[in-house]
């Protein structure tokens, strides 16, 4: 429902802060859902979860329950997850196949994979006369407005005009590229377990954490510290001198201090994408890497092999649902719940044609950074709760984000933060400013 | 030694064990395993092997060591809130003695954990790979299926169940 007052977006958002009930008000939440994920390009899931005729999974756009489901002539549909008979949901499941055709638990009515009315029982006798023919759209399963893919990763706009998958990504498409360029094969398989984790805050929390140079050595200053004891332990048992990578991936979190976080670089863009660049050291000359670089270069050449490699990424965020890291085939995806409450769905991924040596790096991240039992998030979660606390008193109005202000550098809408300023809080302002655009309507004007 | 004698120093091992998890003993729970032993929740019950799949734990004795370290360091914030978990441990069922003393077994466990003010219920099976030792048993695996090990986490899991 298309509610017509409606506050003041703009005024909530000044470039270096942010009014606090941006984050805690049910009324804009109600806004953002109908402006922003209800609107823009949504990952759905990827095309290796779907592999079969009628292998579907179910996910949530914006408040919208969908379906994406694979039908028989191997396209990828997305459909609402709703019978046009009395609305009940079609698929109760999370995950599963269809086969021929979708069949409503309640009175039996059947559609093809692309939302198609098959058939009523009685269809002849009991709509006889009446408005509706086996041909009315509205015996239909209505479809998302659009779905697109990108490499194998699906999504859907529940808006019929904007702009294509390809140009709301931009220059953050990187991190599909980035991830299957790795695989020897040029593409990448998901890895059928996903990890769901629920956090006390509003979803734009996260998407602000992630991206959050300043924090990692603060928050999960425990976890580094303790990785890095038994890393140096290990290291001074081991022949080769060095500790298994797991380890480096945990300690870096303590030993990456602010100041060289700071080395970092974050990219913004106008859709409220960004890059963050940096690399943790995940080009080391083991063995297990040395291997993979072997079959990389007899796939690719030396030189595009060189330039593959060469990317210099840790994270991309898709505004507003979506953070890759691509280097460690990880994915999160962001399902805003209530104002106050957000899943995160987190995935990871297979570089086809890769040794088993380097799936194993990215499953040790997958387990030991983004599992329910992290041993990082549990910081994380831990803020997001007392953020949303804290945020919801009388305590004050305003968010900051006036870390490095006035120093970015901006080209022809493009903000990066300015050299040896990768704590900058650059990010949150584009984040904020992208919000405020689309909540005005001025970032994409589309409607269902 | 007899069916119930067994029967009855398994089921004090595992008491012992969950004991120390809800007694916060970190160091003595860590004890009880091998020098190889492996913690191991999988994400789904049918899976085979800890080794080389998606784990919500696949620890070994290092790993259990960054945990502990990581609980027990003045900075890990959500360690601050008072919590505390209450395991109940059940229907112990020997599968198999072999004549070297160790011991399949598995139990039913529930656990209660408060957080603040929240209340968390988590439950499930343990199978565990006991091996005879000089003293009673140590732990080779402890794997632990959940039955909420597919479910949404409202939060996460901190320390070992």
């Amino acid at each position: 429902m298309k509610t017509n007052h409606k506050p003041n977006f703009r005024k909530m958002v000044e470039p270096d802060r942010v009014r606090k009930e941006v984050y805690t008000d049910e009324e804009i939440f109600r806004h953002e859902m109908e402006r922003i994920h209800e609107t823009v390009w949504i990952y759905c899931g990827h095309e290796s979860q779907v592999k079969n005729a009628g292998d579907y999974v179910t996910v949530q756009i914006g408040r919208q329950p969908m379906i994406m489901v694979r039908g028989k002539d191997r396209k990828i549909n997305v459909l609402y997850n709703r019978c046009p008979h009395r609305g009940n949901m079609i698929c109760g499941d999370m995950k599963g196949n269809t086969g021929d055709q979708f069949r409503c638990s309640y009175h039996a009515w059947t559609f093809h994979h692309d939302g198609r009315l098959k058939n009523i029982p009685m269809m002849e006798s009991g709509y006889k006369g009446t408005r509706l023919t086996k041909d009315s759209p509205e015996l239909c399963m209505k479809r998302a407005a659009r779905v697109e893919a990108y490499r194998g990763f699906v999504f859907a706009s529940l808006a019929k005009d904007g702009p294509t998958l390809k140009e709301f990504l931009g220059e953050a498409i990187v991190a599909f590229d980035d991830m299957c360029d790795r695989a020897p094969e040029g593409e990448v398989e998901i890895v059928p377990n996903c990890f769901r984790v629920i956090q006390h805050s509003n979803w734009k929390l996260f998407m602000e954490n992630q991206i959050d140079a300043l924090h990692p050595s603060v928050t999960h200053q425990s976890t580094g510290r303790a990785a890095h004891e038994v890393e140096k332990q290990l290291a001074k048992k081991a022949k080769s001198g060095e500790a298994p990578l797991s380890y480096h991936m945990l300690s870096a979190f303590a030993t990456v201090t602010i100041d060289k976080w700071d080395n970092f670089q974050t990219i913004n863009y106008p859709y409220g994408h960004c890059i963050l660049t940096g690399y943790m050291g995940l080009r080391p000359q083991d063995p297990d890497t040395l291997a993979y670089d072997k079959v990389m270069i007899k796939a690719y050449g030396r030189k595009r092999f060189e330039e593959i490699v060469g990317v210099n990424i840790h994270h991309v965020l898709v505004y507003p649902g979506l953070s890759v890291q691509s280097p460690l085939q990880q994915l999160r995806a962001v399902r805003p719940l209530g104002v106050d409450r957000t899943l995160t769905e987190i995935w990871h991924f297979r570089l086809k044609g890769a040794p088993e040596a380097i799936y194993r790096r990215s499953l040790a991240y997958y387990n030991l950074v983004n599992s329910p039992a992290t041993l990082i998030n549990a910081d994380d979660l831990e803020n997001f709760w007392k953020c949303h606390t804290g945020l919801s008193s009388d305590g004050g109005d305003w968010v900051s984000f006036a870390r490095h202000h006035g120093r970015d550098i901006e080209n022809k809408g493009v903000v990066s933060s300015a050299p040896n300023m990768g704590t900058s809080e650059a990010p949150m302002r584009n984040q904020m400013k992208a919000w405020a655009k689309y909540m005005s309507g001025a970032a994409q004007e589309g409607s269902r | 030694m007899s069916d119930l004698q067994l029967q009855h120093d398994i089921e004090q091992f595992l008491y012992r064990q969950a004991e120390l998890l809800d007694t916060k003993q970190w160091q003595a729970w860590t004890e009880l395993f091998t020098a190889d032993g492996i913690y191991w929740m999988p994400p789904d019950a049918s899976y085979k092997t800890w080794d080389g799949q998606p784990a919500i734990f696949a620890e070994d004795r290092n790993l259990m060591a960054v945990r502990m370290g990581r609980v027990l360091h003045p900075d890990a914030w959500s360690q601050r809130p008072l919590w505390g978990t209450n395991h109940v441990v059940s229907n112990v069922v020997i599968r198999k003695a072999a004549k070297n003393g160790d011991v399949e077994v598995t139990s039913r466990f529930h656990m209660m954990e408060l957080r603040r003010d929240d209340v968390r219920h988590f439950a499930g099976q343990y199978t565990h790979h006991l091996v005879k030792a000089k003293k009673g048993y140590a732990i080779r695996l402890q794997r632990v299926d959940m039955t909420n090990a597919q479910a949404a986490y409202d939060y996460v899991l901190q320390v070992w169940v």
